[in-house]
């Protein structure tokens, strides 16, 4: 049987993760609440607005449990405003789940008219630059130690990274053709 | 492990891109900062930068024209989530002006009053990306060929009805259904019939949808109306003056927001729906003249 991701559809691209994913053989699932969030190998939580997500994340009480299948191992990946949310600090107050030991800064190019596509060497995936999609996109301004960097720009900043089986990058692999990261996400729900 | 920052801005996929980032959000329209910021902590994924909200221009009447600088200026230092404003239809130097000033996203709006008649923004040209006004899909596909990076229906801002958005949305998604139908000879005629480049004809044959996100707006008031687009098959939804117009903004807005989340889900939508207060006071639009209706500007 193939593994089973969630995708967290409150707000933002999660219809988008889900095509890339049935592209690559994976199982995906729209989870709204905390009862869909039962037997899943994974858990992606798309591109949107972090305050949107965050808000309705708390409201219906998936703060608690996310946090608890992440402790326990669970693959999770965020992918720009799913990376704000993983982050456990964004210099300002907005609900966090507070999962990966980096800092990070939204907006952090600026605006839309800032917004851009690059290729972007990843540390673990082979074949060339990645097509990489940055919407207003934040960027990792300091790593915890348990951090391990993935991939940075030019000019340094950090827009991949890994913790154990936590995933984040600032850009959003769903929007292109490349299925290479979403194969590498699946990758680690089943090396688990 | 580096890469170049060099990259490419303002491309197809950047533009379209925000755009689906805000799918099975609300991007509600404001006046200041002090809206901006209960929209925004009510869960909006955007606002709507305006100097009045549709039902306060229908009732002022006179030439609605783009907001002052200030105003937007304003509201983009008040809120993290992206800020679009409108310019007038054809009205290519206040798109150049909304531009400059950093906006996310143009809406060249038939809300305001039009500058030209004829001639839509020839938006390839800019850097920034556009929503507009569609009534079905010749429409929406002209507005696309002209660089339009996303839609939404035209509805009839302002009057709380939401029977124009209702109209529009099914009439594009029978016009996607029908192309689907079709047979490859028979797709030219049908570009022609509907007054739409072929080119994207065929994109919209082959995708079985727009080629962009596809918002639901004009008249959407109540928890309920925002679901209902969502089912006719709406990507998100504007909230133009339902929100500042009622009882109790900060309560309506979070209901909008999550009965667009909980589209599928009428129990989650009745809670939400609970004790609101009013709804703003409404024009039921088969009261409007002809010349009072705001959709037909634009062709």
């Amino acid at each position: 049987m193939s593994a089973l991701i969630g995708v967290l559809a409150l707000q933002g691209d999660f219809a988008e993760h889900v095509q890339v994913l049935d592209a690559v053989g994976g199982r995906a699932r729209q989870v709204r609440d905390a009862n869909q969030l039962e037997g899943l190998d994974g858990l992606i939580i798309p591109g949107g607005e972090s305050t949107t997500i965050g808000m309705l994340m708390e409201r219906y009480d998936l703060d608690g449990p996310i946090r608890d299948l992440a402790k326990h191992g669970m693959p999770i990946w965020g992918t720009c405003a799913g990376l704000i949310l993983m982050a456990c600090d964004v210099g300002r107050q907005q609900p966090l789940l507070e999962l990966i030991n980096i800092s990070v800064e939204r907006n952090a190019f600026g605006r839309q008219l800032e917004s851009f596509e690059v290729s972007v060497d990843i540390e673990g995936i082979s074949g060339g630059g990645f097509p990489a999609v940055f919407i207003r996109a934040p960027r990792v301004v300091s790593v915890g130690d348990d951090v391990e960097v993935l991939a940075r720009l030019d000019d340094g900043s950090i827009v991949a990274v890994r913790q154990k089986n936590l995933l984040g990058t600032a850009f959003h692999p769903e929007l292109t053709c490349d299925l290479r990261l979403h194969r590498y996400f699946v990758g680690m729900t089943e090396a688990v | 492990m580096n890469s170049k920052t060099s990259g490419a801005k303002n491309t197809e996929t950047v533009k379209r891109g925000l755009a689906q980032m805000l799918k099975g959000g609300v991007i509600m329209d404001v006046v200041n900062a002090e809206q901006a910021k209960i929209a925004e902590d009510a869960g909006a994924a955007a606002v709507m930068a305006l100097e009045r909200v549709p039902a306060d221009i229908r009732a002022d009447g006179g030439v609605a024209r783009m907001s002052d600088p200030e105003k937007i200026l304003e509201i983009q230092e008040s809120v993290t989530i992206p800020v679009m404003a409108k310019c007038r239809i054809g009205h290519f130097v206040e798109a150049e002006l909304l531009q400059a000033l950093g906006v996310d996203y143009v809406d060249e709006s038939e809300v305001l009053t039009p500058a030209d008649e004829e001639h839509h923004v020839a938006k390839s040209n800019f850097d920034v990306p556009f929503v507009c006004g569609c009534r079905n899909l010749g429409e929406a596909l002209r507005r696309i060929g002209e660089g339009a990076a996303m839609m939404r229906t035209k509805g009839e801002a302002g009057t709380g009805d939401v029977v124009e958005a209702v109209r529009h949305m099914r009439h594009v998604m029978a016009d996607v259904r029908k192309l689907q139908t079709m047979s490859a000879d028979e797709r030219p005629t049908f570009a022609k019939e509907i007054s739409a480049p072929l080119a994207l004809v065929e994109e919209v044959a082959e995708l079985g949808r727009l080629p962009v996100v596809n918002f639901a707006a004009g008249g959407v008031a109540t928890p309920a109306d925002a679901a209902l687009m969502m089912r006719l098959g709406a990507d998100g939804v504007f909230v133009g003056s339902g929100i500042f117009k009622s009882g109790d903004p900060a309560l309506r807005a979070r209901a909008v927001v999550e009965a667009t989340t909980n589209f599928e889900d009428p129990r989650k939508i009745a809670e939400v729906s609970r004790n609101l207060g009013e709804a703003m006071v409404g024009i039921a639009n088969s009261s409007l003249q002809p010349e009072e209706m705001l959709a037909g500007r634009g062709w």
